[in-house]
C-alpha cells in the first residue's frame, strides 16, 4: 500500500506501524470515567467493512502519528491527515 | 542421429551448439532452445510422469502454463525441482532429470496407479484408510507421502544470491506482444517512462511463434524493430525473462527478474534472481491469451499438443513435433498450425475440425503417440497414424493478474472465454487477447488506444501497422462424448472428465467445491490449461450456464517463484541487521562470548584463561563486582529524551508513579503500564533540567515505548508542550558497580562525585577525561553501589578501555548480561521473564507506585476485579530446600503431597540462577497467594523435565534486601 | 451412506455409479429450533454436534457462499494444544481429544495426521517460556517434550544450524500435533450433520436479526425470512458484521492473514515447525507441497487478499531456517479474513439477546479449536450452559479483567 503523507508524500505503507481503530484517540478522562467507559474505549470496535478511520505511525520516518482514512474491502485510502489536527479538532487538548 | 527433429527457420542461432544431459544422455541444441524445444528437436517427447497415475508425458504447451514437462534442473545446491521444460532457456552443460518416476523414466513402477485407475478416483482416500485407527500414521500415509510430491530438494543451500529492487514510472507494461509493444511503443514515444516486462527471454509474444506478417514484415521482424526502438529512448526499461507475479495494493506490481537462470552459473557478484517492486499508477495487462486443448480419450499422450504450441515449436524453434501430424481444433486459429506446418513440409495427415462434426475419440501409443482415433461426422471411425496432434479447443484470456483484487472475470460468448471484468486493480487496464481481442490487429490498436487512454495522451500516436483482423471463429467443444476411457482436463493432477461427473454425482457442483474435491487446477501449472475446460464440464452436468458456474479465485504469484528471489539477500546471518554495542570491539578482542538479544548483539561473559566452563566465567563477574569493582554495557536499553513545560505533567500521565515532582538531578524508577492495567516497561527516569528529563526504557521495548509516548503526546494530549527524540544510538552508556564504582569512576569525572554532592539517586551532566561531556546516573540493578556513565557513542569504546586502564588498581572486570542477570535477581529486579505481558504491578510487588491521585495511562483498567484478586500471582523469591538442589525456569509450583494437575498449579518460575552469593540455585517466581506462603516450602516441579525440588518460598530480595550497599 | 474400504472397491468395480450425494440442497424451512449462522467449520461442527451429541432437531445452518468456504478450506491445517494458560489448555486439548477420534466419529477420512509440532528455541528466555508452557500443558494431561539442539538436527539436519543469526538451541515437541485435510473436515461435519437431517443451506446471506422484547425471532435472508427459536452465529472474520445486525460491538478486529504453498516436492518436512525467531511455520502437505505461513499483515481488512510485505517476510523467515529452499518455488498465497479478539482467545457465550449466542474470536487459530468449537457451542445452545471446557470464553472478560492473553501483547488484535 502507499500512503500520502500530508507532510512527505507518497510513503510506502512498510514504513508505518499501524495500531487501529482511531477513535483510540477518544480516551476519557480517568479522573472522572470508570472501567465501563474505559473498557468501551480500549476493547469494543466496530469493526466496519468499509470505509475506516484507523492510526498508523510513521516509524521508518517523521514520527508522526497519522489518521487514514482506509477501505476496509478495497483498501482505498480516501484520506490522510495529521493525528494530532484530528485529536484537537476532536477537542483534545492537555 | 542428432537433433533428427529439427527443421528450418526459427529464432535460433544454429552458428552455435550448446550441449546438454537429460537422464543422463546427452544431447545438442542452440542458443534461443528451451529445454522442451531442444529435446522434441533430439526426437524426445517423453519428459514427465503425472502426479497421481504416473502417466507417460511430454510438452503440452510451449509457454509457462505448461503442466507436464517438469523436470529436475542441475544438481546439488542447485537443483531446481518442478522445473518446467518450456521455459528453461537451455545453455551449454545443462542438466536436467525427470522426476517423479522410479526407477526410470520409460518404466515407472508407479504406473500401476494408472492400471488401478478405477480405485483411485476422485476424493477416494476420503471415503477409506480409516480402520484400523492407527493405521493412517503408520502405514496409509507414509505410504501415501512417498508415493505423492513431484521433484525432490537437495537438502543443500541454494549457493546462489538473490536481490531485491524497487522501480517506479509511469506506465508499466505487462507482457511484450503486439498489444503490450504498441503499448510501450505509445508511451516510450510520448516520452512517459515506461517498463515493458515479459516472461519469455525473447521479447515479441505470439509474435514470434507465428508466420503472421505486420506492417508487411514477418511478426517476428517487426516486434524486433520495435524492440530495438524501445532500447533507443531512455524513458523506457525493457525487463526480458520478468514474471510480473502480482498485482497489490495502490499500483504496486510484484515481479521477479531471471537474471541468471539461462546461464550454467550467474556472472560472480550478479544474483540468480531479483524481485521487484514496481511502483506504477497505470498499468497495461498485455498478458495474451492461453490456448486451451479438448478433452477426449486418452488426450494426454506424449505427442498430443496445443496446437499453437505445435505450430511455435516449428516457427519459433524450427522443431517438428512429428513426422506426421494431425490437427484436433473447435476454431480458425487450430487451422494456422495446419496451414504453417504444411508450408514447412511436415506431413499434415488430417484436420479433424470439431465444427463439422468430425472429433478425435481415442488414441494409442504407451510412451507416445502413436495414432488417433477419429469418428467422423458422418460416424465413420478412422484410426490415423500420426506421432503428433495439434488440440485447439480456442483461447483463454489471460486474466489472471487483473483478477489479483477478487475481480472476476465475466463470459464472452463471442469468443467463448472469460474476459476480464470492469473491477479489476485501479489503473490497471487490459490489452490485446487478454482482453479478448484475439487478432493481431486487434491487439495492436487496443495496445495503443490503452497507453493513450491510461496516460491522457493528446500528441500524434504511433499508426497503426496492417496486421490480420481475422475474427473468432470458434464453436465450444469442451469434451468429447464418446466411450468410458479418461478424457484428461487438468493433466498434471490427473483430473478426468469423470472425475467432475463424480463430483457432480455427490453435489460437489460448487467452482470451488469441483476444484478442492477433484483437485481441478490445484497443480504447479494452477489449471491454466484446464480449469475453464472443468467448470464448462460441470455446466453442462448441471445445467447451468458457464458464466453462472463461475471461476474459481486467481491468486498470485502468476506463476510459481523461487523462495530466494522472495528472501532476497535476509538469509544466514543477514537475516536481520546485528546491533552491535560500542564495546563489541573490546569484547570481541578479549574472547567474549555474544548472545542475540532481540537484533542486538551483546556480551554474555567474558572467559579467561582457564575457564572452561561458563558458570566459571559468570561467578567470578558476579564475584569480582561484589568485591570490588564491575562494568557492564548498557547501551542496548532504549534512551529517551524528555523535553518541554509540561515534561514532568506528561510523565506523570504515562508512568503509574509520579515524575513532576522529582527533584532536578535525581532519579526515580518508573513503572508504566498499558492502557489495559497490564505491566509494559520499567526504568529510570531522571530529571536533568526543570524541563528536562531523560527516560530509560528496558531493551526489548526500547523502539514501542517510544511509539506509545509519541501516541499519547500527539492523539491523546497534543497541546502538551513535550518532546521526544529517541537517543538510544547516541549514547553510550555503561554500568559500573561494586564497592569500588566511585573510587574508579573519579578517575575518570572531572566533577566531585562524592556521596554528598552526588547521593543515591543523583543524576547530572558531567565531564570526563578533562571536558568529553556525559551522563552520569547513581542507579544500580546489581544492588551495588552504582552509576550508569553515559557518553556519546563514538567515545563509548574509549571510555570502556579509560575506565579499565585508569582504574586498574581496583581490578575491574567487564561483565556480561549472564551475571547482569544473576546480581539482578539476587536482588529481586523484575525483567523479562517477569515483565512477560500478562502481570500487573501487584503482582510484581509494586501495586502501591499505581497513584490513583491523577489520571495515568492504565490507571483505571488495572482496578479490574481479575487483576485485582488479592489471592492472584505475587512475585516471590525461591531457594531449593536442599543447596544442591537444581531449579528449571519454568517449573511449576505444586504444595508438598499434592498431584501434578493443572488444578493443583500454583504458579511458576518465571528466572533461575545460580547464585555464587547464596551458594545456591535461586529463581523469581509467580506464585498464587505468593505473599502469604513466603517462609513456607513447596515443590517446583518441571514435569518436561523429570525433576521435582523442595524449595522455599522467600522474599524475592535474596541479596542486601535493606538496600544499604547501593547508598553505600 | 456409510464409507467403508469394501464400498470403495465395490463402486470401483461398478463404476462408481453408486456415491450418492454428500449433502442434499434442502429449501429452507419457515422455522427452525436452531439456525447456525455460517457454514464453515465451526458452523458446521456445530450443528453435527447438536444434532449427534445433544439429540436436537430442527436445526439448519446458513451459508452465504459454499459449505467450508471460509477459513476452514484457506488455512494451514495444524492441529495442536500446546496452549499455555488455564482458559484455553483444557479447551484445546479436549479439541485435540476429538480430531484423535474424528473420522471413525463422522465416518469420513480428514487425513487427521498426528506427526508431531515442534517449536524452535532461539534464546535461552524462550527455553524458559517454553518450559513454562510445556509443564502447563503436562498439568492439563496433554503431552510435551523438550528437545535439545542436537534432538531437533537428528531430525532436521538440513536446517541452518551453522550459520544461524538466531541459533537453534532447542525445541518444545507436541507429538501428538499434526495436521488435517482442512477441506474434508468441512465435508465430514456437513455429510454428518445432513444425515442427521440438518438443513444446510447454501447461498443464503442472513442480511438482518429478527429482534423482539429483547429476544431473538429469526433471521432475514437473501432468501427469505428464516424463523428461530435459537440462533448461533460463527462466522469468523464476518463476527462484527453479522452482530451489527444485532446491534452488538465486539472486541474483534478482522484481519487479513496469508498462507502460502509451494510446489509439490517428494517428503522434506514430517512434521510442523515454527520458527521461533521469525513469522514463519511450516508443514508438508501429503501431496508434497510446503504449506506455510507468517504474520498477519497488520491492518483491518475484509479482503481476502494480502500485501508484498508480508509475503516477502515469510519468505525471509523460511529462508533463514531452511536454506535448502531457495530453489522451491511459491506456487500460490491466499488470504482470509481473521477474528483477531482483544487477547488473542476466543468467545463461545450468551449474548445480552435472548437466544442469540455467539462463537468467534479464533484469531488465526481457529482451526484446531473446530471439533472443541462446535461442541462447546452445541452444548451452550442446547444446554444454555458453557461447556466445562469452555467456561473462560465470555464476551465480558475484558470489563472484569480477566483476559486470557497468551502472548501478552493487550488489547492490540494486530499483535496476537
Amino acid at each position: 500500500m502507499i500512503i500520502h503523507h500530508p507532510i512527505l508524500g507518497p510513503r510506502d505503507a512498510q514504513e508505518f506501524v499501524y495500531l487501529g481503530d482511531a477513535s483510540l484517540i477518544d480516551r476519557p478522562d480517568g479522573m472522572t470515567a470508570g472501567v465501563e467507559a474505559f473498557h468501551e474505549y480500549l476493547y469494543q470496535r466496530t469493526n466496519p467493512a468499509g470505509e475506516h478511520q484507523e492510526l498508523w505511525y510513521h516509524e521508518q520516518g517523521d514520527r508522526s502519528w497519522l489518521v487514514i482514512t482506509r477501505n476496509t474491502v478495497t483498501h482505498e485510502i480516501t484520506k490522510v491527515e495529521l493525528a494530532r489536527d484530528v485529536a484537537r479538532s476532536r477537542g483534545r487538548s492537555q | 542421429m542428432t537433433q533428427s527433429h529439427r527443421i528450418a527457420g526459427g529464432q535460433i542461432d544454429r552458428s552455435k551448439t550448446l550441449r546438454f544431459t537429460f537422464d543422463g544422455i546427452p544431447y545438442q541444441g542452440h542458443p534461443g532452445d528451451t529445454l522442451a524445444s531442444a529435446l522434441l528437436a533430439n526426437g524426445v517427447r517423453l519428459m514427465g510422469r503425472s502426479f497421481k497415475y504416473h502417466r507417460p508425458r511430454g510438452p503440452l504447451s510451449a509457454g509457462s502454463e505448461e503442466p507436464n514437462a517438469l523436470v529436475e534442473l542441475r544438481t546439488g545446491g542447485r537443483q531446481e525441482p518442478n522445473t518446467r521444460a518450456t521455459v528453461a532457456e537451455l545453455f551449454d552443460g545443462l542438466e536436467a532429470n525427470s522426476q517423479n518416476r522410479w526407477p526410470s523414466l520409460r518404466f515407472d513402477a508407479l504406473s500401476i496407479n494408472d492400471r488401478l485407475n478405477t480405485f483411485f478416483a476422485a476424493g477416494f482416500y476420503y471415503k477409506t484408510f480409516m480402520w484400523p485407527k492407527a493405521f493412517w500414521e503408520k502405514v496409509y500415509e507414509p505410504i501415501i507421502r512417498r508415493a505423492a510430491g513431484l521433484g525432490s530438494v537437495s537438502r543443500e543451500e541454494d549457493p546462489d544470491a538473490y536481490d531485491k529492487g524497487f522501480l517506479h514510472c509511469d506506465l508499466l507494461v505487462i507482457g511484450a506482444g503486439p498489444a503490450g509493444l504498441m503499448a510501450a511503443l505509445t508511451a516510450g514515444r510520448a516520452g512517459k517512462r515506461v517498463i515493458l516486462a515479459d516472461e519469455d527471454f525473447a521479447l515479441g509474444g505470439r509474435l514470434n511463434a507465428e508466420t503472421l506478417t505486420v506492417g508487411g514484415a514477418a511478426g517476428g521482424d517487426w516486434a524486433a524493430g520495435v524492440v530495438a526502438e524501445l532500447a533507443t529512448l531512455a524513458n523506457v526499461r525493457l525487463m526480458a525473462r520478468t514474471t510480473v507475479i502480482g498485482a497489490f495494493d495502490h499500483g504496486i506490481y510484484g515481479a521477479v527478474e531471471r537474471v541468471s537462470d539461462h546461464l550454467a552459473v550467474p556472472v560472480i557478484g550478479k544474483p540468480r534472481q531479483v524481485l521487484w517492486r514496481i511502483y506504477s499508477k497505470r498499468a497495461i495487462l498485455a498478458a495474451g491469451a492461453i490456448e486451451r486443448p479438448i478433452a477426449f480419450e486418452n488426450n494426454d499422450r506424449p505427442g498430443i499438443m496445443l496446437a499453437g504450441a505445435l505450430r511455435a515449436y516449428a516457427n519459433r524453434w524450427g522443431v517438428k513435433a512429428g513426422e506426421r501430424v494431425a490437427v484436433f481444433t473447435n476454431n480458425d486459429d487450430g487451422l494456422r498450425t495446419a496451414a504453417d506446418l504444411k508450408s514447412k513440409g511436415v506431413e499434415v495427415a488430417a484436420v479433424i475440425d470439431g465444427r463439422d462434426g468430425a472429433e478425435v475419440i481415442d488414441t494409442s501409443g504407451r510412451l507416445g503417440l502413436k495414432s488417433i482415433r477419429v469418428r467422423h461426422s458422418n460416424g465413420r471411425i478412422e484410426d490415423i497414424r500420426v506421432d503428433a496432434l495439434g488440440v485447439s479447443g480456442g483461447w483463454n484470456p489471460n486474466v489472471n493478474i487483473h483478477s489479483h483484487h477478487r475481480s472476476r472475470p465475466v463470459w464472452d460468448a463471442a469468443i467463448a472465454g472469460f474476459v476480464p471484468g470492469n473491477d479489476g486493480p485501479p489503473g490497471l487496464v487490459v490489452a490485446g487477447a487478454a482482453a479478448g481481442f484475439l487478432s493481431t490487429h486487434g491487439a495492436l490498436r487496443t495496445g495503443r488506444d490503452a497507453a493513450i487512454a491510461a496516460l491522457g495522451l493528446t500528441g500524434a500516436a504511433p499508426d497503426l501497422p496492417e496486421a490480420e483482423d481475422a475474427p473468432v471463429c470458434i464453436t465450444p467443444l469442451w469434451h468429447v462424448n464418446h466411450g468410458k476411457g479418461r478424457a484428461w482436463i487438468d493433466q498434471q493432477n490427473d483430473v478426468t472428465v469423470k472425475d467432475v461427473k463424480l463430483a457432480k454425482q455427490e453435489n460437489f457442483t460448487s467452482v470451488e467445491h469441483m476444484k478442492r474435491y477433484t483437485t481441478l487446477g490445484m497443480a504447479t501449472d494452477q489449471g491454466k490449461t484446464g480449469n475453464v475446460i472443468g467448470l464448462a464440464v460441470m455446466a453442462e452436468l448441471t445445467g447451468r450456464s458457464i458464466p453462472e458456474t463461475g471461476t474459481t479465485i486467481y491468486r498470485p504469484p502468476y506463476t510459481p517463484v523461487a523462495m530466494g528471489a522472495l528472501a532476497g539477500r535476509s538469509r544466514g546471518k543477514d537475516f536481520k541487521p546485528y546491533r552491535l554495542t560500542p564495546s563489541h570491539h573490546w569484547a570481541t578482542e578479549q574472547g567474549a562470548v555474544f548472545v542475540e538479544v532481540g537484533n542486538w548483539l551483546r556480551t554474555q561473559w567474558v572467559p579467561k584463561a582457564g575457564e572452561t566452563e561458563w558458570r566459571q566465567s559468570v561467578d567470578r563477574e558476579v564475584l569480582a563486582t561484589r568485591k570490588s569493582v564491575g562494568i557492564c554495557d548498557v547501551t542496548t536499553l532504549g534512551k529517551i529524551d524528555i523535553q518541554g513545560t509540561d515534561a514532568g505533567a506528561f510523565l506523570d500521565r504515562v508512568y503509574a508513579n509520579t515524575f513532576s515532582t522529582l527533584a532536578v538531578g535525581k532519579c526515580r524508577y518508573g513503572l508504566m503500564l498499558r492502557e489495559d492495567g497490564i505491566v509494559y516497561d520499567d526504568g529510570t527516569t531522571a530529571r536533568m533540567g526543570e524541563h528536562e528529563y531523560v527516560m530509560t526504557t528496558t531493551t526489548a521495548n526500547a523502539v514501542t515505548v517510544f511509539r506509545h509516548l509519541e501516541f499519547c503526546r500527539q492523539c491523546l494530549w497534543p497541546d502538551m508542550d513535550v518532546q521526544l527524540i529517541s537517543t538510544t544510538e547516541a549514547w553510550a552508556q555503561f554500568s559500573v558497580a561494586g564497592p569500588n564504582a566511585r573510587k574508579l569512576l573519579e578517575k575518570l569525572v572531572d566533577q566531585d562525585i562524592s556521596d554528598a554532592a552526588f547521593p543515591y539517586m543523583g543524576a547530572g551532566n558531567v565531564t570526563v577525561c578533562g571536558g568529553l561531556r556525559a551522563r552520569l546516573f547513581r542507579i544500580s540493578f546489581s544492588g551495588e553501589l552504582a552509576y550508569e556513565i553515559a557518553v556519546p557513542t563514538r567515545y563509548g569504546d574509549a571510555l570502556l578501555r579509560e575506565m579499565l586502564a585508569r582504574g586498574a588498581e581496583y581490578e575491574p572486570i567487564v561483565y556480561g548480561t549472564e551475571a547482569l542477570g544473576v546480581m539482578r535477581i539476587e536482588k529481586g529486579h523484575v525483567a523479562g521473564g517477569e515483565l512477560n505481558g500478562q502481570s500487573t504491578a501487584l503482582h510484581m510487588g509494586l501495586g502501591k507506585m499505581v497513584s490513583k491521585k491523577k489520571d495515568s495511562i492504565g490507571m483505571v483498567l488495572s482496578q479490574r476485579e481479575g487483576l485485582a484478586d488479592p489471592d492472584g500471582y505475587r512475585l516471590v523469591g525461591v531457594k531449593p530446600v536442599d543447596p544442591n538442589g537444581r531449579l528449571t525456569a519454568g517449573s511449576h509450583f505444586l504444595a508438598i503431597g499434592a498431584a501434578p494437575v493443572a488444578a493443583n498449579d500454583g504458579g511458576w518460575l518465571t528466572s533461575k540462577v545460580y547464585s555464587p552469593h547464596i551458594g545456591c540455585d535461586i529463581a523469581l517466581g509467580y506464585l498464587k497467594g505468593g505473599n502469604a506462603k513466603i517462609g513456607s516450602r513447596m515443590r517446583a516441579v518441571n514435569l518436561v523435565g523429570g525433576t521435582d525440588t523442595e524449595v522455599e518460598i522467600v522474599s524475592p530480595h535474596f541479596f542486601d534486601p535493606d538496600g544499604e550497599r547501593l547508598r553505600g | 451412506m456409510r464409507y467403508s474400504g469394501f464400498r470403495v472397491i465395490a463402486e470401483a468395480l461398478t463404476g462408481h455409479k453408486g456415491w450418492k450425494p454428500v449433502w442434499r440442497d434442502p429449501t429452507p424451512q419457515a422455522e427452525y429450533d436452531y439456525i447456525i449462522i455460517g457454514g464453515g467449520g465451526h458452523g458446521l461442527a456445530t450443528a453435527y454436534y447438536l444434532a449427534k451429541e445433544f439429540g436436537q432437531a430442527r436445526i439448519a445452518v446458513l451459508e452465504k457462499g459454499y459449505l467450508g468456504g471460509g477459513n476452514v478450506g484457506r488455512n494451514t491445517t495444524i492441529i495442536r494444544s500446546n496452549y499455555l494458560l488455564d482458559g484455553n489448555e483444557p479447551f484445546y486439548e479436549f479439541s485435540l481429544k476429538l480430531w484423535e477420534g474424528l473420522e471413525q466419529d463422522f465416518n469420513y477420512n480428514a487425513m487427521v495426521s498426528q506427526r508431531g509440532i515442534i517449536n524452535l528455541i532461539h534464546t535461552d528466555a524462550q527455553r524458559d517460556a517454553f518450559t513454562r508452557r510445556a509443564n502447563a500443558m503436562i498439568l492439563h494431561g496433554a503431552d510435551a517434550e523438550m528437545l535439545s539442539r542436537e534432538q531437533v538436527r537428528a531430525v532436521y539436519p538440513w536446517l541452518n544450524f551453522d550459520n544461524a543469526r538466531f541459533p537453534i538451541k532447542g525445541a518444545i515437541a507436541q507429538r501428538r500435533g499434526g495436521t488435517v485435510r482442512h477441506d474434508a473436515v468441512a465435508w465430514g461435519y456437513a455429510r454428518g450433520a445432513d444425515m442427521r437431517g440438518v438443513d444446510l443451506i447454501q447461498n443464503c446471506e442472513v442480511t438482518g436479526m429478527r429482534i423482539e422484547n429483547g429476544r431473538i425471532r429469526g433471521v432475514e435472508t437473501s432468501r427469505g425470512f428464516i424463523g428461530a427459536k435459537k440462533v448461533g452465529v460463527a462466522v469468523a472474520g464476518s463476527s462484527s458484521k453479522v452482530m451489527a445486525h444485532a446491534g452488538m460491538r465486539l472486541p474483534i478486529e478482522s484481519h487479513v492473514l496469508q498462507a502460502f504453498v509451494s510446489e509439490g516436492l517428494k517428503p522434506l518436512i514430517d512434521g510442523v515447525m515454527t520458527f521461533g525467531a521469525g513469522h514463519f511455520y511450516v508443514s508438508q502437505s501429503d501431496k508434497g507441497g510446503l504449506v506455510f505461513g507468517g504474520d498477519i499483515d497488520g491492518y483491518n481488512s475484509y479482503a481476502q487478499r494480502g500485501n508484498l510485505p508480508v509475503i516477502e517476510d515469510v519468505a525471509e523467515g523460511g529462508m533463514a531456517l531452511m536454506p535448502a529452499i531457495g530453489r522451491v518455488r511459491l506456487l500460490r498465497t491466499w488470504g482470509g479474513i481473521m477474528d483477531m479478539s482483544m487477547d488473542g482467545s476466543p468467545f463461545i457465550d450468551k449474548t445480552p439477546i435472548e437466544g442469540l449466542y455467539f462463537n468467534g474470536g479464533w484469531c488465526y487459530g481457529g482451526f484446531k479449536a473446530t471439533p472443541a468449537s462446535g461442541w462447546c457451542f452445541a452444548h451452550l445452545l442446547a444446554k444454555d450452559e458453557p461447556h466445562p471446557t469452555a467456561t473462560a470464553y465470555r464476551l465480558d472478560r475484558f470489563l472484569k479483567g480477566r483476559m486470557i492473553d497468551e502472548k501478552g501483547q493487550g488489547a492490540q488484535p494486530n499483535l496476537h
